[in-house]
């Protein structure tokens, strides 16, 4: 038996790290990507050790339970203070909201569950009579589960709290924001598989920085590394799929079908970051009976989204990597977070806490 | 309570020391775990504790590990909590070179545990006996009210004899780093096996004693040519190289190409984006042997049936002390930091 193709390869890895070196750019150049996953693949492969010294690689607004904001988590406690069972993702439970996250909320007393799929809330909510709702977080990979259970005939004593972001409008508005030195940006598989790669153009039509969807093995990231700088040395930046293997231009017809039945675009708050026009998504009307918010009308103030000394909004927007944090693995690491970043198994600080993201040489 | 149940569940009263418990014990424990040993008095007598006959080599030194085994399920693929328990306290010994001399079974049993499945769990508990030839000497039986204790919980005391005993710190520059099979079978097995995750796979757990893999090592290399063991449970490969590399105050330097995994357990490891390096094992161990007997330990290893997937995975230096450094399959290098508290599956 023939050894299979590994993705992993060293052989190829080598290859690609030639290529890369030859590409190199003579002045600094950031590269950013705007995945959990990519951030793993990175770090748990220690890929960053193939980057010539003028590229830095860094992780932006990738972790979902990281943005969603203060707001939304102190609407979830005061919801399942109503007597409400509160499900969600394990990741979210232990994101700090204004006051207290949620797994505290739960040791006061509230009946807080984790779940692995929305399809999970649907089945706890049939086995009650109380209501339950799903915290709804998740960038546009999940928001199709959460779309397809409204779409089935949920259970009336079911309700979601929607938190669902895109991707591609955060894209544009880190653009936007002062001293951001953004030169590329390493597009996310998995949204893409959904999304397909016309958004991207649309958004970032005109930005001219290479902007290329790579998948999660560490040669898919190598790959598209050495595509982003290609376009880089050429002066050729455009929307470029690294990863045809998952990813075409439509994308995922029935998943969008999905989500534009149910959801519409709305602005939405991205803690760390502020409100990005149209990256949010909403119950469309006629659903809007399964909306959490409308269902409980609860009048919340505005939400604390920034934590004294932590820089996870900077860590966020890529203006800074988890180390350069004085909270960094001192008085913030997962067992005692501070800051969202290092809560989420997707936030760069709990990864580089977990996997070492310093690179030993 | 109907008569009926009282045949198949544990009672309060089959803890309660009077002709339940005795029945308990005729029934259960003593047709297989009461065999004649060298005990002088010995499980089968149910006196208040057993002897031990002093070994005749007078240089070794007695070894005394204990362990409370849970496990959920407790009936899981390769294994279960019998298994479990008597593989864990052997391979404790084991890992400090200590041939096990003799066990003790204590069993805390929550009322209403099915006495058929205690009657599985003791079964599988003195088979792995059995392939260590490990006697069980004493033991306990205790029956909590329903839902004071989840299920079952045991505890095995071990009693063994090295000569001389191997720590886990006795790493030197220059050593290489041997593993005695695959990593990661335990942990995903039982990750497999819950039922939140509706998987059906073929993993198994490698749940096994290893005494007699190690001593078959230990016959193969020149004495003191194995410098350290431990067997890398909880935590996984990586919470075990971390703790021998602080305590060592020396670095690991590991080839992830070298380490074993099987196919299945990568797979499910890549979709629960859980690293199979930070889950149980349950069968393996690390072991460290100066460089010049690399090649006749990882001979000896590959001969037992046990060790046949041996690997040698990396080597002692001194580039960053106290740290594990994974050399990556791609290419890149990393630290292999200490895994906190058990893995959860990402969500998204």
């Amino acid at each position: 038996m023939s050894p299979s193709f590994r993705f992993s390869d060293p052989v190829r890895g080598k290859a690609l790290a030639d290529a890369i070196a030859i590409l190199a750019p003579p002045d600094p150049f950031k590269i950013v990507h705007v995945c959990g996953t990519h951030e793993m693949t990175i770090t748990r492969n220690g890929l960053r050790r193939f980057l010539p010294q003028t590229v830095a690689l860094l992780e932006g607004p990738g972790c979902p339970v990281c943005v969603t904001p203060a707001r939304d988590i102190d609407m979830a406690i005061e919801i399942a203070r109503t007597g409400a069972i509160l499900c969600t993702y394990g990741d979210m439970i232990r994101v700090p909201g204004s006051d207290l996250s949620l797994d505290q909320a739960r040791s006061d007393g509230c009946d807080v569950r984790t779940v692995l799929s929305a399809a999970d809330a649907v089945e706890i909510a049939r086995g009650t009579d109380r209501e339950v709702v799903f915290f709804a977080v998740g960038f546009e990979t999940t928001a199709p589960m959460t779309a397809a259970i409204l779409l089935d005939d949920p259970p009336p004593n079911l309700s979601v709290l929607p938190s669902h972001k895109r991707i591609p409008p955060a894209l544009a508005a880190l653009l936007d924001l002062p001293d951001h030195r953004i030169g590329a940006y390493l597009a996310p598989g998995h949204v893409s598989t959904i999304i397909g790669t016309v958004p991207y153009e649309e958004r970032l039509d005109g930005r001219r920085i290479p902007v290329v969807i790579g998948g999660f093995e560490p040669l898919d990231v190598l790959y598209a590394i050495a595509l982003i700088l290609r376009q880089h040395r050429d002066g050729t930046p455009k929307v470029e799929n690294a990863y045809p293997r998952a990813v075409d231009a439509e994308g995922n017809p029935a998943a969008q079908k999905l989500l534009d039945q149910v959801f519409e675009s709305a602005d939405a708050n991205w803690r760390g970051i502020g409100v990005i026009p149209a990256s949010g998504l909403e119950l469309r009307a006629p659903l809007r009976r399964f909306d959490a918010r409308h269902r409980f009308a609860i009048d919340l103030p505005e939400g604390v989204d920034t934590i004294p000394g932590c820089r996870c909004p900077d860590v966020l927007t890529a203006r800074a990597v988890p180390s350069d944090c004085p909270l960094f693995a001192t008085r913030c690491t997962p067992l005692s977070p501070v800051g969202p970043c290092m809560v989420g198994s997707e936030g760069a600080c709990s990864i580089w806490f977990h996997y070492g993201g310093e690179r030993p040489l | 309570m109907s008569p009926d149940r009282n045949e198949t569940r544990i009672s309060q009263l089959h803890g309660a020391g009077g002709e339940l418990a005795g029945e308990l014990l005729d029934r259960l424990l003593l047709p297989r775990l009461g065999a004649e040993t060298s005990a002088r008095i010995g499980l089968r007598h149910l006196d208040d504790g057993a002897t031990i006959a002093l070994p005749e080599a007078a240089e070794g030194e007695l070894v005394l590990t204990t362990d409370s085994h849970v496990v959920k399920p407790i009936f899981f693929p390769g294994g279960d909590i019998g298994r479990l328990a008597a593989a864990g306290t052997i391979n404790d010994l084991a890992v400090m070179g200590a041939r096990p001399i003799a066990l003790t079974l204590a069993a805390i049993v929550e009322e209403g545990f099915p006495i058929a499945d205690l009657d599985r769990i003791v079964e599988s508990f003195a088979e792995a006996l059995e392939e260590s030839g490990v006697p069980v000497v004493c033991g306990d039986t205790k029956v909590m009210p329903a839902g004071d204790v989840d299920g079952i919980v045991l505890n095995t005391t071990g009693l063994g004899i090295a000569t001389p005993a191997v720590s886990d710190a006795g790493l030197a520059v220059g050593d290489r780093v041997l593993l005695t099979g695959s990593i990661g079978d335990h942990g995903m097995a039982l990750l497999a096996a819950r039922e939140e995750f509706h998987l059906k796979t073929r993993l198994e757990s490698d749940v096994a004693p290893i005494w007699p893999l190690i001593a078959a090592l230990l016959r193969g290399v020149v004495p003191g040519a194995v410098h350290a063991m431990k067997d890398p449970t909880r935590g996984g490969l990586a919470a075990a190289l971390n703790e021998m590399a602080r305590k060592s105050e020396t670095c690991i330097d590991i080839e992830e190409s070298a380490i074993p995994i099987h196919e299945p357990v990568r797979g499910l490891s890549e979709l629960l984006g859980i690293s199979p390096l930070e889950v149980a094992n349950e069968g393996k161990a690390i072991v460290i042997v100066a460089p010049d007997a690399a090649a006749e330990a990882l001979r000896a290893l590959r001969a037992h049936p046990l060790g046949a997937e041996a690997s040698i995975v990396g080597t002692v230096t001194n580039e960053y002390p106290k740290r594990v450094i994974l050399d990556t399959e791609v290419g890149g290098r990393r630290f292999l930091d200490m895994p906190l508290g058990d893995p959860v599956p990402r969500i998204c």
